[in-house]
């Protein structure tokens, strides 16, 4: 679809975020820009504030200092739901499933927010709240089929293989029809084949007109996808910029390729 | 005639689809009981049933709130300590705006508003108090929701005996002594027939005043039994919706249905508000049926009684917590009220006779009284034994069963790794 170059307009400006756990910086001063229909990588070494960040976006912390934008509109300080409700969909490092309920029903509540049945359609099975359920569990199992775990829509989220589990999370949150679906490590723990296949999803999900941030661990894994990588280490931002420029950068190759080399 | 024929039919295949499951089984038997029970209940004790009808209607009164609270704890995961309170107020709308009690009070006027307006009233108003209450404290978690929640069931009694005569704002709720003489429900006509165990034949009866002996308790139990069957198919719609999704959802991971959309501190107050809607309903209908509230009616040990129930039962599935408040009731209130009876009967048969009557001494006060005072203690153990055997409950809900049974190989499930197709 739409090429990062093409447009660049931004959807995600964090301006000068600062997050302090008491005397512990865990984000010091980070700003960068995502602009739409980009795939947009978050990377740097354990502990380097990378989901500290997403927790700043997604409303999950206060940012001690600094502002978020979302599409032009200051989100920072709302509260997650909010935030969900305006397009950012996330996934969590640790699956954060419903573990007992079924996988088709984790995705119905992702489109919670989308639906309207009140408590009264609820108490009364109104015909409208009949024929929203239709259409939620409809969509539901076409997002099951677009991350590829449609056969097991009627099993509970935790008997579900680990890769299907964070495919259910993918399909959860593109039920809440994100502009911006903010992946945390989407491949932690996966062979290089299911890496490959998730980078593939991830491919897909851009080609819905679909912003993705995404936070790797490993380099390697993003690098292949990504239009603009931002690198974070103890909290800062120490380089930005196109996949073979972050290769490239001395600070990085210290910080973080160095080590592992 | 072949049209009767084809409607035989139908029960046919209601029936058999009503066994395929566990859950339709149990209604299934439970409608069965119900309709059968009065009948049963006068054979068994020689035409002198009623006694045993209304203890049933009573304990309606409890399957009600044991539904309600399973909508709070079994559904939405929180721990409410102070159900009662909200049973209490439901009670005392009744009572307050269905007898001649504020005639005593600075309104100087009483009120008699017909039971059928007031179900919804005492619905509306201890919704409201339940979403008052939950207001500030739902952003509390577990252990801190169940004291504050503790804290209301111990005020809210006591606010309806401070407001009675003597209280610097006059007396509204008749303090210790409660409200007496409440409006039994009234219709503008009704058909006395065999269902009421009468065995005149079917008749007109204008106006049908539900107190009147020759059909109380029966006509009580009847319309207990409606509620219940009412409660039960808004609760279970309820359940399979959009909203006790949502309610699930945050029992299940709060964070990450915050995450979803979920404005997890409204969905909160709503399991809150309607878990307390049904037990003013329940509350309506107990105040009109004793024609009597008094604040010792709604103890901590209401709250607690109906918190047994719904775990005994089998948290978040409502045929289970219906069930649960049978057992419970049973067990509390004719199990252990004729266990000294039954000892006594019992050591009699074996030749124990001996044990029965007190020492002249009074180091020994009887098989009876002995038994009696023993009453909690085997209260307690029953409740140990069923906890033991059965932690999940009667019949509890597939989740919990899997929870309980699958518990240690939580963690294992992350090492699992399968190849994605």
């Amino acid at each position: 679809m739409t090429n990062g170059t093409a447009s660049a307009e931004p959807i995600l400006a964090v301006e000068r975020i600062t997050k302090r756990f008491g005397g512990l910086t865990a984000i010091d001063d980070v700003s960068f820009v995502i602009n739409r229909h980009e795939i947009f990588s978050l990377i740097g070494p354990n502990g380097a504030g990378k989901t500290t960040l997403f927790n700043t976006i997604t409303g999950m912390y206060k940012p001690t200092q600094g502002t978020i934008r979302f599409s032009d509109r200051s989100i920072t300080g709302l509260r997650p739901y909010k935030i969900n409700d305006l397009g950012i969909g996330r996934t969590f490092q640790q699956i954060r499933l419903f573990s007992y309920m079924s996988a088709l029903d984790n995705v119905r509540i992702g489109e919670h927010p989308r639906m309207h049945a009140k408590v009264w359609d609820a108490l009364f099975k109104t015909p409208a709240a009949r024929r929203e359920e239709v259409r939620v569990t409809e969509r539901a199992n076409e997002l099951l089929d677009f991350v590829g775990i449609r056969q097991q829509a009627h099993n509970y989220a935790r008997n579900l293989p680990y890769g299907h589990q964070r495919r259910l999370e993918i399909a959860r949150a593109l039920a809440g029809n994100p502009k911006l679906l903010l992946l945390d490590e989407p491949a932690a723990g996966a062979n290089p084949q299911e890496k490959r296949d998730l980078m593939a999803l991830v491919e897909k999900i851009r080609a819905q007109g679909i912003t993705v941030l995404l936070i790797e661990h490993d380099m390697k894994v993003v690098m292949g996808i990504s239009e603009r990588i931002v690198v974070l280490d103890h909290g800062q931002k120490i380089a930005e910029g196109k996949p073979e420029e972050v290769r490239r950068d001395t600070r990085v190759i210290e910080a973080y390729l160095g080590k592992s080399a | 005639m072949s049209r009767r024929l084809l409607r035989t039919d139908r029960p046919m295949r209601w029936a058999q689809s009503a066994f395929k499951t566990r859950n339709g089984t149990i209604y299934t038997v439970l409608i069965v009981v119900a309709l059968i029970f009065p009948g049963f209940a006068d054979i068994t004790t020689g035409g002198e049933g009623n006694h045993l009808v209304s203890t049933a209607a009573d304990a309606g009164v409890y399957v009600l709130l044991a539904i309600g609270l399973n909508v709070v704890v079994g559904f939405a995961g929180l721990l409410d300590l102070g159900y009662a309170a909200f049973f209490a107020i439901g009670a005392y709308t009744y009572g307050m705006l269905a007898s001649s009690q504020l005639a005593g009070s600075p309104l100087h006027m009483s009120i008699h508003l017909p039971f059928w307006l007031l179900l919804f009233v005492a619905i509306f108003v201890a919704a409201s108090f339940g979403a008052m209450l939950g207001a500030p404290t739902l952003r509390l978690r577990g252990d801190y929701l169940a004291i504050v929640t503790l804290g209301f069931g111990e005020i809210v009694p006591r606010l309806f005996r401070f407001f009675g005569a003597g209280s610097p704002i006059g007396n509204w709720t008749g303090g210790v002594n409660g409200i007496a003489a409440i409006d039994p429900p009234k219709l503008p006509a009704f058909l006395s027939g065999p269902w009421f165990g009468t065995n005149w034949p079917i008749a007109v009866v204008a106006p049908f005043d539900f107190s009147d002996g020759n059909w109380a308790p029966m006509d009580y139990y009847w319309l207990i039994i409606i509620l219940v069957a009412i409660c039960i198919m808004l609760v279970t719609n309820l359940q399979n919706s959009r909203i006790g999704r949502a309610w699930m959802a945050v029992r299940e991971d709060e964070v990450a249905a915050a995450a979803s959309g979920i404005n997890t501190i409204a969905v909160k107050l709503l399991a809150f508000a309607i878990g307390a809607s049904f037990s003013g309903f329940a509350g309506c209908f107990y105040a009109a049926k004793l024609s009597l509230v008094s604040p010792e009616n709604f103890e901590f040990v209401v709250s607690v009684t109906i918190l047994i129930m719904v775990v005994l039962g089998g948290m978040g599935n409502i045929p289970g917590v219906i069930l649960g408040a049978i057992t419970v009731y049973i067990v509390q209130f004719f199990v252990l009220t004729n266990l000294p009876d039954w000892s006594v009967a019992v050591a009699n048969a074996v030749g124990l006779g001996g044990i029965v009557p007190a020492s002249a001494d009074g180091s020994w006060i009887g098989l009876h009284d002995q038994v009696q005072r023993l009453n909690y203690i085997v209260f307690g153990l029953i409740l140990v034994t069923m906890m033991v055997l059965r932690p999940q409950g009667l019949f509890p809900s597939r989740i919990r069963e899997q929870e309980l049974e699958k518990g240690t190989a939580e963690e294992s499930v992350f090492d699992v790794r399968e190849g994605v197709d």
